[in-house]
């Protein structure tokens, strides 16, 4: 019988990986009777759809960005790159 | 044709000797770091979580969109294309990173599992009390609301930078479990270990600062 730390564990690998049968079914097994487990269960399905909203481009708290002298340092770097003939194929 | 190239009339392309370069809008750094910049450098940043190292991928992304701009046949895009390259730059940077990556113990008790099982009325391991998972509610819009998302981000930014990787490739980017484990080089096991440690932690996080919090930002009491 499977306990519910060893549940949670299988819940997350089931979501990337199909579970060898007797896991899935001591799985099944479990959450028929755990009301918590199930909620788990619930819980990670909708952190999924939730982080499919995110866009992929803003993931930080605080927005990223360079600062002026950065970005000098960037352009700067850039026009050097430009002065170099690229390798002709 | 190339050796007449360097005979040109040096007027139009006095700054740049390179003259099999295209000319046009297409070709300027000055409005490419503008332009996309930043945007370019949040994405390599929440993906490798070091400046310096973000700032490098966006200036090699840039210097390898300047050498292969031929190639950029306007299908997709301008934006789409160099983040293209610098998705190419970052998995190139992972590769290098692989040696470091940390083995994580399967056997040993996860920290996101820390305190969250023991003795209980369902026997050893079982939820502990304080801890078992209360009903959530999603009322509509809720996951694509700024404040939740804000509280999300919040929650991924506590994670442990490995852990926290694998679950934005994994659940972000959708990256397939064979591609990221071949990128980063972890073993399958490994894999399912950080996802589940991401998945604990992000669940308890949240579960704290949105879904069993009765003062959310935005709420009326």
């Amino acid at each position: 019988m499977l306990n519910c730390r060893e549940a949670t564990r299988l819940i997350s690998q089931s979501m990337d990986a199909k579970l060898p049968w007797h896991r899935r079914w001591a799985l099944k097994g479990h959450l028929l009777y755990c009301i918590w487990c199930r909620r788990y269960d619930a819980q990670v399905q909708i952190l999924r759809k939730a982080a499919r909203e995110l866009p992929p481009e803003n993931l930080e708290t605080q927005p990223q960005k360079l600062s002026r002298e950065e970005k000098d340092q960037l352009r700067a770097r850039l026009q050097a790159g430009l002065k170099n003939p690229p390798p002709s194929e | 044709m190339d050796e007449l190239e360097h005979l040109k009339p040096a007027g139009l392309h006095a700054q740049s000797p390179a003259s099999d370069l295209p000319p046009g809008p297409g070709l300027d750094p000055e409005r490419w770091v503008e332009e996309y910049g930043d945007i370019l450098f949040g994405f390599a940043a929440a993906r490798v979580r070091n400046r310096a190292v973000a700032q490098d991928l966006v200036q090699e992304t840039f210097l390898a969109a300047i050498k292969s701009s031929k190639s950029f046949a306007g299908r997709s895009t301008e934006q789409s294309w160099l983040f293209g390259i610098l998705r190419n730059k970052l998995v190139d940077y992972y590769r290098l990173q692989k040696r470091e990556v940390a083995f994580t113990d399967l056997d040993s008790s996860l920290s996101e599992e820390q305190g969250a099982f023991g003795e209980s009325g369902l026997g050893r391991d079982g939820w502990v009390l304080k801890h078992t998972p209360k009903p959530w509610r999603t009322p509509d819009g809720t996951l694509v609301s700024k404040e939740f998302q804000a509280v999300f981000k919040g929650c991924l930014s506590r994670l442990p930078d490995k852990v926290a990787l694998v679950f934005l490739l994994r659940e972000i980017d959708g990256v397939s479990s064979e591609e990221i484990c071949k990128d980063l080089g972890v073993s399958p096991n490994n894999l399912w270990v950080m996802l589940h440690r991401a998945r604990m932690g992000l669940r308890r996080c949240l579960a704290m600062h949105w879904f069993e919090n009765n003062e959310k930002p935005g709420e009326t009491p």
